[in-house]
């Protein structure tokens, strides 16, 4: 009898833990968006929804807007085609949008050591904001920060959480 | 035979307020160590549980926690108590040629305990080669109840040293950052210090953003580390008994991987102040910073050699992470590792012969050591995902970080590779393990 309370209470606080832990990731990355003061500008995203960046496939530049995450292959800083169209995007919104302040966070999967990861993630983040800088994101208002492998998106140990979590999240 | 030296446990009572205060938050994070691999070829040593005189029980079997220590190191057979034909506690009660032709024991330690105040314990340890009939060492300590396992590790450390002729690590420290889900708080990340066998933690910081990189002074008494508090990287130095901390660096960019000299007057660290991750040393007395490393890759994870002559570092600038040495001066750094495309993380051991480093070997993280005279890479783990390798102060082990079936646990190897363990958390993940140095 005991034991069947313990069991229920552990299940209920494991999801409860579990709700909370995913929960938890993007609120706090949002959050930090909003720090920067413009958390209403993001393309329609309802607050505490899952799955930010995934939904549509359609290619207007609502919906590239729409995705604020970009991905990276391992240990490389290098943008691909895809994140390419998402940074021209935002970009072009940032431009025409001089008052936006903009955070680069770039994040790396668990392989590899920690402190290399936090310097990785930073160039990540560089390498976007010099792509934006180019297409017109001028002034001070463009900040990168990293946070290396400690803020996974996805926590499984193999390469379909790995591909998530290396990334550069574009939060303003 | 009275050799007895009284040694005091200077700080265990300071360290028992601060258990207390954080015992509500570290119940659950105790470390318990398992053993994974062990060779059954150590010298055998009999270890014959403490005798007591006190009114109620013994608040801590001394004996076993010696008989835990000695297991644990791998250099040492524990011969079974049911063997045993006697159980003297002092010298007059033993009898050698017992222990000598019925256990074949080649050594015995024996002890007793008696509580001589409202929270004092007298302790009297002895150590015997069992063929010569002689005693190797006797020691006597005065505690209260919250020194007990410290004895008992100084004691272990004692017998270590005169049976393998090397410094044992038992009475020493481990600082390392556990990771745990708060439910309806989201995660909290804790940097904590243990007695080398997880006993004891001590939460010394809690932060609901990430923590990082802790790293001993050398005399062991502060910890630099990284902290995201304030959502991005500031560098601290701690006092480790007092908890008073003062922030070194806030650069903008990254502020990280802080290592100390082995004079304990500078620290070598990673900043992207100008853009890019270099290696500068700043010395603690004005904050001065002497940049170190100059290319446009990575430059990260400094570590010193031991006589603070050289700083080994990680840089990417040859393509794939690979470990070079450069003069604690500045000057150009030369390449080390040649053996696969991902060597990182190094650091040294105290006798700067070997390093210890991450080595991906056809795709998987493993802990090496590098015989820096050979260049020779050895791989020492069948773990992956391997992370944070460091020696112990006496070179004999190697503690790292890894995952076990999707947890983040502690794990050690022994230099040579034979005996393993880890060290795991009821709940949550722990990393990045740093081993104090040597308590002086």
């Amino acid at each position: 009898m005991k034991n069947k309370t313990l069991l229920a209470l552990l299940v209920v606080l494991g999801l409860g833990l579990a709700g909370c832990a995913s929960q938890n990731e993007k609120p706090a990355a949002v959050t930090e968006g909003a720090g920067q003061g413009a958390e209403t500008s993001g393309a329609g995203e309802q607050p505490g929804a899952t799955g930010t960046a995934l939904d549509g496939d359609k290619t207007s530049s609502a919906d590239l807007l729409g995705k604020r995450r970009v991905y990276f292959a391992f240990d490389s800083s290098a943008v691909d085609d895809e994140s390419r169209g998402i940074i021209e995007a935002h970009a072009t919104y940032l431009a025409a949008h001089p008052q936006t302040k903009v955070v680069l966070e770039g994040h790396t999967d668990e392989r590899g050591t920690r402190e290399y990861n936090l310097a990785l993630g930073e160039r990540r983040g560089q390498a976007v904001e010099r792509m934006m800088r180019t297409l017109g994101v001028t002034g001070d208002r463009v900040k990168v920060t990293s946070y290396g492998e400690e803020k996974p998106v996805a926590t499984g140990h193999d390469e379909s959480s790995w591909r998530l979590n290396r990334r550069v999240e574009i939060l303003y | 035979m009275k050799v007895l030296a009284k040694t005091s446990v200077r700080g265990a009572l300071l360290l028992t307020g601060l258990v207390l205060m954080f015992w509500s938050l570290t119940a659950r994070s105790i470390l318990t160590i398992e053993i994974t691999q062990s060779l059954d070829v150590g010298m055998p040593i009999a270890i014959v549980p403490f005798g007591w005189e006190g009114t109620s029980k013994p608040p801590q079997d001394v004996s076993a926690v010696i008989e835990a220590d000695l297991a644990r190191s791998g250099h040492f057979r524990i011969q079974p108590k049911k063997d045993y034909l006697s159980a003297p506690h002092v010298q007059k009660d033993v009898i050698f040629k017992d222990w000598r032709r019925l256990l074949k024991t080649e050594a015995l330690v024996i002890g007793k305990m008696r509580q001589i105040g409202p929270d004092k314990y007298r302790v009297e340890f002895r150590l015997y080669d069992v063929f010569k009939e002689t005693q190797l060492a006797g020691y006597e300590f005065d505690v209260p109840a919250s020194g007990l396992r410290m004895v008992a590790h100084q004691f272990s450390d004692i017998i270590f040293e005169k049976l393998t002729g090397e410094p044992g690590v038992f009475n020493t420290r481990i600082a390392y950052i556990t990771k745990e889900g708060i439910p309806r708080r989201g995660v909290m990340f804790r940097l904590q210090v243990a007695d080398s066998d997880g006993y004891n933690p001590i939460t010394i910081l809690s932060s609901a953003e990430p923590l990082m990189s802790p790293s001993w002074s050398p005399d062991g008494k502060r910890l630099a580390y990284v902290s995201f508090e304030k959502k991005r990287t500031m560098l601290f130095v701690q006092n480790v008994t007092d908890s008073t901390r003062t922030l070194i660096a806030e650069f903008k960019g990254n502020n990280s991987a802080p290592a100390w000299s082995p004079d304990g007057t500078r620290l070598a660290l990673t900043l992207s102040k100008d853009g890019n991750a270099e290696i500068y040393v700043m010395r603690l007395a004005d904050r001065s910073l002497t940049r170190i490393t100059d290319n446009p890759a990575i430059d990260t994870e400094p570590a010193w050699s031991p006589d603070g002559q050289h700083i080994i570092f990680t840089s990417a600038r040859s393509g794939g992470p690979q470990i070079f040495r450069v003069s604690a001066q500045g000057g150009t750094p030369q390449r080390l590792t040649f053996e696969g495309d991902y060597n990182a993380r190094a650091s040294y051991s105290a006798d700067g012969r070997m390093l210890t480093l991450i080595t991906r070997s056809a795709g998987i993280f493993h802990t090496a050591v590098m015989d820096l005279k050979t260049s020779a890479l050895q791989v020492l783990t069948d773990t992956s995902l391997d992370e944070s390798p460091s020696f112990a102060p006496n070179g004999r082990i190697i503690l790292y970080a890894t995952i076990v079936q999707g947890r983040g646990v502690l794990a050690s190897v022994s230099s040579d590779g034979r005996v393993r363990q880890l060290l795991k958390l009821q709940e949550g993940d722990v990393r990045e393990p740093a081993w104090s140095p040597f308590n002086r």
